[in-house]
């Protein structure tokens, strides 16, 4: 097991014990903004050594992941249970966008194995974030969400996570590998210990969410079992066709059987403020998750290598 | 002392309102207002703020008796349904009328 993800079992041990154990704020903003800018940085940095022509075909091809996920998890749940419209369409955006936690533990999952992945999978992640959560909105209020749309786009696009992976995308191309060696100690040296730690509070909260889940048990823990594997089966298979590397498979799998619990619980809170917020962040932090980082990237790496026939 | 009486809006609620909810209070005619970090519990749960988007806040405005009452009619038209609010006025006396 990759030792980051005994730091994840820690919080949770912590926070079923209700310890005092607590993260500060400050220190928690500044781990989750490492992690983003480590991120972009190194997409950015691969990207500076490609040719960009073909990577707009790509993105199309994730792009479309964004908005079938959702639209498939959508009438599933409205297929086989009686949850409310808002519900069905708060979880179809969670889990259409995605985890950047997640995905960082599928590289450090990677780099143990020293398995190289494409450098386009950090844009991927941008691409994932945001479809999504508009999929969703649309299923929940239809096109005439009305004046909530600024906000909402002002959530979204102008968020933390986009303006730190897209800038560190950018200032990676732009500088290269040689120019930002000065600040490869801050970033890349660090990224596991910064991971840890990242996911020693994840754990913290994730045990607070498993506490909460009460009413719609069934539910929340179908939805969080269920729609990881199908959803990053067909990441790796678009992956395939798209033509990444067995590394790159597996991330984009990762990516989409991830689900979101940052962005898209802020912009579904804003958008649709009917839909129950714990019902949705539960799944997704307290089920989908710990799923994740046990069962599923793990298990991604196994499905991709035998779509890229390597044989493990 | 020569002061004057005004109104003092609290609002306690979800930190992902806080952006609609300035905008909203400074087009309804507040002059100004101040946003501290809150935590605590009630119908909706704990609210820990240990977690940026889980987070309360408290947003407190000195106001005239008519904003008071434009400002909490149309909290309670839009919000009380839907999100964990609390909201509350009080008399206060205040030395710069103009201010305010």
């Amino acid at each position: 097991m990759d030792p980051v993800i005994w730091f994840f079992l820690l919080g949770v041990f912590a926070g079923l014990m209700r310890s005092d154990l607590r993260l500060p704020k400050a220190v928690y903003e500044l781990l989750s903004m490492l992690l983003l800018l480590t991120i972009g940085l190194k997409g950015g940095i691969e990207l500076s050594q490609q040719p960009l022509g073909r990577l707009v075909p790509q993105v199309l091809a994730v792009a479309a992941i964004g908005l079938v996920v959702p639209l498939a998890v959508f009438a599933a749940i409205r297929a086989l249970s009686s949850v409310e419209r808002a519900d069905a369409a708060s979880l179809a955006a969670h889990y259409g966008s995605v985890s950047v936690a997640t995905y960082a533990v599928g590289v450090s999952f990677l780099a143990t194995r020293g398995v190289p992945f494409d450098g386009q999978l950090p844009l991927f992640l941008v691409v994932l974030e945001v479809p999504a959560i508009m999929v969703g909105i649309v299923l929940a209020r239809g096109l005439s969400a009305g004046s909530s749309w600024s906000a909402v786009a002002r959530e979204l696009l102008f968020g933390k996570s986009i303006v730190l992976l897209l800038g560190g995308l950018i200032i990676g191309a732009l500088t290269g590998p040689h120019g930002i060696a000065p600040l490869a100690p801050l970033f890349f040296d660090l990224f596991k210990g910064v991971l840890a730690l990242f996911l020693l509070e994840l754990g913290l909260i994730a045990a607070g969410q498993t506490r909460a889940l009460r009413r719609r048990a069934v539910l929340v823990v179908a939805t969080g079992l269920l729609t990881p594997v199908p959803a990053a089966t067909l990441g790796i298979a678009i992956g395939y066709w798209i033509g990444l590397n067995l590394g790159g498979m597996t991330l984009l799998g990762v990516l989409a059987g991830s689900a979101s619990y940052i962005a898209a619980p802020a912009a579904i809170r804003i958008a649709v403020p009917d839909a129950n917020p714990s019902l949705s962040l539960s799944a997704s932090l307290g089920i989908t998750f710990p799923f994740n980082i046990f069962v599923g990237v793990p298990l991604y790496f196994e499905i991709a290598s035998w779509f890229s026939g390597a044989g493990v | 002392m020569d002061t004057t009486r005004r109104k003092l809006l609290t609002i306690i609620t979800e930190a992902v309102l806080e952006p609609r909810l300035i905008d909203l209070v400074k087009k309804m005619g507040a002059s100004g207002y101040t946003v501290t970090e809150a935590r605590g519990s009630g119908s909706r749960g704990v609210r820990s703020a240990g977690w940026t988007h889980n987070g309360n806040i408290r947003l407190e405005l000195i106001c005239s008796d008519d904003v008071a009452v434009k400002i909490s009619e149309h909290l309670k038209a839009h919000f009380y349904a839907d999100y964990a609010m609390v909201s509350f006025v009080m008399d206060v006396s205040v030395l710069r009328a103009d201010k305010f």
